[in-house]
């Protein structure tokens, strides 16, 4: 690898930026490629794979031996709500290998005391989120049911792209939610990303039970991504 | 793939690697780029190691790390790269093996 490719790939990797590192084992060549980088060939398939598994692989294509070394940025969960769900929510995901930042403005909710050892921020997600910008690798549930606190947060996941955003609320509330997020310049398509109501079909009943189902879709989310179009039953 | 939220700039390889350069050493990158069987560590770990043999990072479970960093000098000497492969089959070739019975394949560059 040459100097100027490690360079660029640390600052990458300090983004939150994927990429991979082609070498070529033949003559040791590397190059870097990003997400929305143009690539063909043989190759094309391969990188695209290794972007979706977040595995690194030794390929053939073109006639040439590749090892593709890929660096995703570790997925993370934001919850807007420090709530009942949350509290089996947030311990769930750390154990699942996600970090978790909880965050709501109610001081009553985001106490150290509910929450043990799990980032809490008590504050509006406005003020959060503008230090700590969501981004594609992080998962946005909002659970707090309140669209003072919820909206921002859904509207700011769709906008970065992130690659689950989950609102709590049942079918009714959620048309109203779809008619504000409009309202905030979202588009339909945009909105239509939104898994409402939240979490997959398991009858989940309790806070914790609805974490599970919350959680299982955040990874079947993470674990498909780039395949949405198979993911359109959940 | 990268587990912490942020790199760890004391442990992070590519880290070290890239703040070695800085400082004017000569550095060789060890990279697992396969593996069969049980492996330690998985494909894309890396070993950085300097042309005084200091290392950090990992290429298996410590089972082959100092057979690594010897290839890496020689690696920082002649400037070529090289593939060196390790387990149980190998043991004729190379002195050192996984205990575990898995199999892996390193590569070993010289930063430039």
């Amino acid at each position: 690898m040459d100097l100027s490719a490690l360079r660029e790939l640390n600052a990458d990797r300090r983004a939150r930026r994927a990429a991979v590192l082609v070498t070529d084992l033949d003559d040791g060549s590397s190059r870097l490629l990003h997400e929305n980088d143009t690539v063909g060939g043989e190759l094309a398939d391969a990188v695209r794979q290794v972007f979706r598994t977040g595995r690194s692989d030794s390929v053939e294509a073109d006639g040439k031996k590749l090892f593709l070394n890929v660096h995703l940025p570790s997925p993370r969960l934001v919850v807007i709500g420090a709530v009942h769900i949350s509290q089996a929510l947030a311990p769930m995901a750390k154990v699942a290998g996600f970090p978790v930042e909880v965050i709501d403005p109610r001081t009553a909710f985001a106490t150290a005391e509910r929450f043990p050892d799990i980032a809490l921020d008590a504050e509006w997600p406005q003020d959060v989120l503008a230090r700590r910008p969501l981004d594609s690798y992080t998962a946005l549930a909002a659970v707090t049911h309140d669209p003072k606190i919820d909206d921002f947060a859904l509207k700011a996941a769709l906008d970065a792209g992130c690659f689950y955003v989950g609102a709590l609320g049942s079918r009714k509330t959620h048309a109203k939610r779809v008619e504000r997020l409009l309202a905030l310049g979202a588009s339909a398509d945009e909105i239509g990303r939104i898994h409402a109501p939240i979490g997959i079909d398991i009858g989940a009943a309790s806070p914790a039970e609805i974490a599970v189902a919350v959680l299982a879709q955040i990874i079947r989310a993470f674990r498909t991504r780039g395949l949405e179009a198979k993911d359109a039953a959940a | 793939m990268d587990n912490p939220a942020q790199i760890d700039e004391i442990r992070d390889p590519l880290q070290i690697a890239e703040n070695w350069v800085g400082e004017g050493r000569d550095v060789a990158l060890a990279t697992v780029v396969e593996t069969w069987g049980s492996a330690p560590r998985p494909v894309g770990s890396h070993l950085v190691i300097d042309a005084e043999g200091n290392f950090h990072g990992s290429v298996s479970g410590g089972c082959v790390e100092g057979a690594v960093v010897t290839e890496a000098m020689d690696v920082l000497e002649s400037r070529k790269p090289r593939m060196l492969e390790f387990g149980v089959a190998d043991e004729t070739a190379w002195r050192v093996g996984l205990s575990c019975g898995g199999r892996i394949k390193v590569y070993v560059e010289r930063l430039a």
